[in-house]
């Protein structure tokens, strides 16, 4: 390669270049508007600054090679015959080059989000560390005020959300028998997408005023009013979200279209049915806070004044919006964990799931429903009061679809064959902690009770049973689960089981803690707190700092299984979904032979039963030519 | 199993009743939420516990044994009847759990034709009360300490200059966010004579934390002392103990009545805050004039490395003439040392 290709090739190279063109677009273009309206001063940094945070990205991912593929075909020009070099890993490099196959891009997913909890994990030591003790030890508040708000971001936008998306960009076209997402390039951009987003909210530390500060929620009118830190989070919250939203259409236009021959609806997987009930909440959902944001950034950055209550600005219309979103991003962050929930209980306990197809309505009540409780959020808000009412019944009603799951998953259970390994134990600890995480959820729905307990350590103990609890608890289970699938090795089973005690001791004695203190008057996001809450914060802050390590167990029990586990059968777990019917890892792509669909996918304990089957000889159609990839590798 | 579960539900909510969940309760709408989260407690531990023991029974019953690994279980795929009850109940006892709260919430935000009318206003980083129907030297009583008669339905209403606050005391229960714009609304009737604080709970910057004040329940006797004494034209009353000291005492009203401390390092008062500037440092060298601009007026002079509009503007309306005359006198003599 000659060093012209090198730069102008895609490529880090060309990435490179392109950003520092991203940078100068910006700076050029700020000085030069300012300069004919005659502005003082004409060089503003803070303005140069936001047009680079939304620049900059986008000329780095033309520069990497995002858009090759459609800026040769948009310019009319030859496009490259598509020869599946884009497919496939074959060396730790290909992990950071625009890759088009999902089982790359999963990796890349998961590997890059659990990057990122281990970032969010870290500020959490540092909050519970400030915190140990009353008075100001180790931080001043602005840092504090950036520590407990990039925590929180970090990990909801760029772990939980994306970490789903990356289990299933690797199971899922696995499991509806698929030889890959139905649009490739589109995957491959929306996983770079996450670490613009990402490094844009750790960079924020750097800015000057320090990093975002107004919380996860970033409650306008304060938004609007901190230092130029907290752009970093508008914008940044911008790339997360775009790339939420092309993966959830790509899934939807996956399990759509890319069936199996007999792959009914009712045939499918309930990790399939969760994704596809989750993309839809990401594509109705997620532009409300994009839009949320763009408000903000336009208050801030042309003084629109929608939040302005002197310009007649609407304070709580921030709100609104806001939740209207981040509301079903709960959902958007459970659902997923539910299918994995499901598809473990069932292998593991040895039977079929009980009640399948009030499993997957509950999913979709859960959806609808999702939409009708945001306002619950803001029960102590000022808003007009006759509404708190029937946002409580919906928000006492949602739990309806989620307890037949909760007692769908016991009769699972019930007189199965339990096989209690890590994935399963996991999936058990969820069990339990998500219906304290749920219980916490209703009795917020109690509007008395929530007047007291809203900004409180309640709040803080409940988000953190219903996403740590719930959500972490059926990703590590969902990790382990296909860890052999997607890395070819056994992870070491005495390391996971000691990973998930430590987890499970740990978590309890961090959180539940948190319910007493919410309760007796301690308010959340508060860098110095009263001495009657010392005790309990000192307990709290040593069971963190132990539930932090706890991580090291897993870790090293991922890093060392990959490199030298032992080697991995196709389907150890003896599964009937499609995924274990192909080896471990799979081949490129996917299925040598097209499965056939002949019966349910939990059909464990019936005999002789079969989920699919692949008929000798079926040859899967090889895409030839041009702009044939994803079209002509659908199997009708 | 049952037997099981009917004992450990029952030891369950026996434990949740026993936990001294609540701050104090010192309103009338606090015995009532008390006694709304006691009912849920009542209703919500059991379901909990029938998770809990269902799972760990089944692990101890049917895990798989040593011989097992090939076993499977019987293939039951559903029972239309059962999901029909685990759909069924819940969601009733939900809607009576709703119905419930829906008369308890009515109750508890009952207005009364004879309540008194306080105005709250939040501003980084204090609250200012205001008593539109006492009048002080012409203007509405102000005061930056909560005096309220115990047994007397009071009403806040709630406003903010700046971004938004919450008004919260916790042992009231109530709380309400100020919001830039309009004007909010709550109610409380005190019933338990004492000093509880007030609590700014929605994050309204870098001194959010310190946003704390205090609010006095008093016998209506003593509130009506408290109002002479704040509009008598002389009064010297330090707002700190609520009366009786002639002369007001710079420290305690440093560290007390306005909060100074909370925010500022003063090695004098044994202050550690860090929202604001050093005192020591930044007051070394300076005149009474400044110090007094910088209480009154703190945009005037910003030290060096902090920002504008973090330091509260209203010292010069809370704090009576004597009051501030004692603090510049004080930060004076403790910082030229």
């Amino acid at each position: 390669m000659t060093a012209t290709s090198r730069l102008t090739g895609p490529g880090w190279y060309r990435a490179l270049w392109m950003s520092l063109l991203g940078i100068s677009f910006a700076f050029g273009i700020v000085t030069a508007i300012r300069a004919l309206y005659g502005w003082d001063p004409v060089l503003d940094g803070n303005a140069v600054l936001t047009v680079a945070l939304l620049a900059t990205p986008l000329f780095f991912l033309v520069g990497l090679g995002g858009f090759d593929y459609w800026f040769y075909w948009a310019s009319g020009r030859r496009t490259r015959p598509e020869d599946h070099s884009g497919h496939g890993a074959h060396s730790w490099r290909d992990y950071f080059r625009i890759n088009t196959d999902h089982k790359v891009i999963g990796i890349q997913y998961t590997v890059t989000s659990f990057f990122f909890l281990l970032v969010g994990g870290l500020l959490a030591m540092l909050i519970r560390a400030e915190l140990a003790a009353p008075g100001m030890q180790f931080v001043d508040p602005n840092t504090y005020n950036g520590l407990f708000s990039v925590h929180a971001s970090i990990l909801i936008f760029l772990f939980i959300i994306p970490v789903f998306a990356g289990i299933a960009n690797y199971v899922l076209p696995l499991m509806i028998g698929a030889p890959d997402m139905a649009f490739p390039r589109l995957n491959a951009l929306s996983y770079w997408l996450l670490p613009i987003g990402g490094t844009m909210m750790l960079i924020s530390f750097f800015a000057p005023g320090g990093s975002f500060s107004t919380g996860w929620t970033a409650y306008a009118p304060l938004s609007t009013e901190v230092p130029v830190g907290q752009l970093f989070f508008t914008i940044g919250v911008q790339f997360a979200g775009a790339s939420s939203v092309m993966t959830a259409l790509n899934f939807l236009v996956t399990i759509i279209t890319m069936r199996a021959p007999g792959m009914s609806f009712w045939r499918m997987p309930l990790l399939v049915w969760a994704n596809f009930s989750t993309s839809l909440l990401v594509v109705i959902a997620t532009p409300f806070v994009a839009a949320s944001q763009f408000f903000l950034l336009l208050d801030r950055a042309l003084s629109f004044g929608f939040f302005d209550a002197g310009k007649g600005g609407d304070v709580l219309m921030y709100q609104h919006v806001f939740w209207f979103y981040s509301h079903p991003a709960v959902y958007i962050m459970m659902l997923p964990g539910f299918g994995i929930i499901s598809e473990i209980l069932a292998v593991k306990a040895r039977k079929p799931i009980f009640g399948y197809r009030m499993m997957a309505f509950s999913l979709l009540a859960i959806v609808v429903l999702g939409f009708t409780v945001w306002a619950h959020h803001m029960f102590v808000s000022g808003m007009q009061s006759w509404i708190r009412v029937p946002m409580m019944v919906t928000t006492a009603i949602i739990a309806v679809p989620t307890g037949i799951k909760i007692f769908s998953w016991l009769a699972t259970l019930w007189r199965g064959v339990l096989r209690l390994d890590t994935p399963m134990l996991f999936a058990l600890g969820f069990l339990t902690m998500f219906v304290l995480g749920g219980i916490s959820g209703v009795m917020l729905a109690i509007i008395p009770i929530d007047i007291h307990v809203s900004d409180t350590y309640f709040i803080v103990a409940h988000i953190h049973y219903v996403l740590f609890g719930g959500s972490l608890l059926t990703i590590f289970a969902g990790v382990y689960y296909w860890f052999p699938k997607m890395t070819g090795r056994m992870y070491d089973e005495r390391l996971g089981k000691i990973h998930f005690w430590l987890t499970f001791v740990g978590f309890n004695a961090t959180f539940a803690p948190m319910h007493l203190l919410g309760v007796a008057g301690m308010p959340r996001r508060v860098a110095d707190y009263a001495e009657q809450f010392a005790g309990w914060n000192m307990f709290i802050s040593i069971a963190s700092f132990g539930l932090g390590l706890s991580t090291l167990v897993f870790l090293y029990n991922m890093a060392a299984s990959w490199r030298g586990g032992p080697r991995a059968p196709a389907n150890p777990w003896r599964a009937l979904t499609l995924e274990w019917q192909v080896s471990s890892p799979p081949p490129v792509f996917n299925f040598d032979a097209v499965p056939t669909v002949v019966g349910g996918p939990y059909e464990y304990g019936v005999p002789g039963a079969v989920h699919g089957v692949f008929k000798e000889g079926a040859e899967v159609p090889q895409p030839v030519g041009a702009a044939a990839g994803a079209v002509s590798a659908r199997k009708e | 199993m049952l037997t099981l579960g009917v004992l450990a539900s029952i030891a369950g909510v026996a434990i949740a009743l026993a936990i001294d969940w609540f701050p104090q309760s010192a309103s009338t709408q606090a015995k009532k939420v008390d006694s709304l989260w006691d009912i849920v407690l009542v209703i919500s531990v059991p379901i909990f516990i029938l998770v809990l023991v269902v799972v760990l029974f089944c692990v101890w019953k049917f895990r798989q044994r040593p011989g097992e690994e090939l076993k499977d279980g019987p293939p039951i795929h559903g029972n239309t009847q059962l999901e029909v009850v685990w759909t069924a109940i819940p969601a009733l006892l939900l809607v009576g759990l709703c119905s419930y709260t829906f008369f308890v919430l009515d109750e508890i935000e009952q207005k009364d034709p004879d309540e008194l009318v306080v105005n709250v206003t939040g501003e980084q980083f204090t609250w200012t009360f205001a008593y539109p129907s006492v009048r002080a030297g012409g203007k509405p009583l102000a005061s930056s300490q909560l005096y309220l008669p115990k047994d007397r339905p009071i009403r806040f209403n709630v406003r903010t200059k700046d971004v938004l606050h919450d008004f919260w005391v916790p042992q009231f229960r109530m709380k309400i966010d100020a919001v830039p714009g309009i004007t909010t609304q709550v109610r409380v009737t005190p019933d338990t004579v004492g000093r509880y604080p007030v609590v700014c709970a929605e994050l309204c910057g870098v001194g959010h934390a310190t946003m704390r004040q205090v609010a006095h329940v008093v016998e209506p006797g003593e509130f009506q002392r408290w109002v002479r004494s704040r509009q008598r034209p002389a009064g010297g009353a330090a707002a700190g103990g609520g009366g009786g000291q002639a002369a007001a005492d710079g420290r305690a009203i440093f560290t007390g009545a306005a909060g100074c401390g909370g925010c500022h390092t003063l090695a004098a008062a044994g202050t550690s805050g860090q929202t604001g500037p050093k005192l020591d440092q930044v007051l070394k060298g300076e005149d009474k004039a400044f110090i007094r601009e910088s209480i009154v007026n703190p945009g005037a002079k910003i030290a060096k490395g902090f920002g504008p509009n973090i330091m509260p503007e209203n010292f010069g309306q809370t704090l009576t003439p004597q009051e501030l005359n004692a603090l510049v006198d004080y930060l004076s003599k403790e910082t030229q040392g």
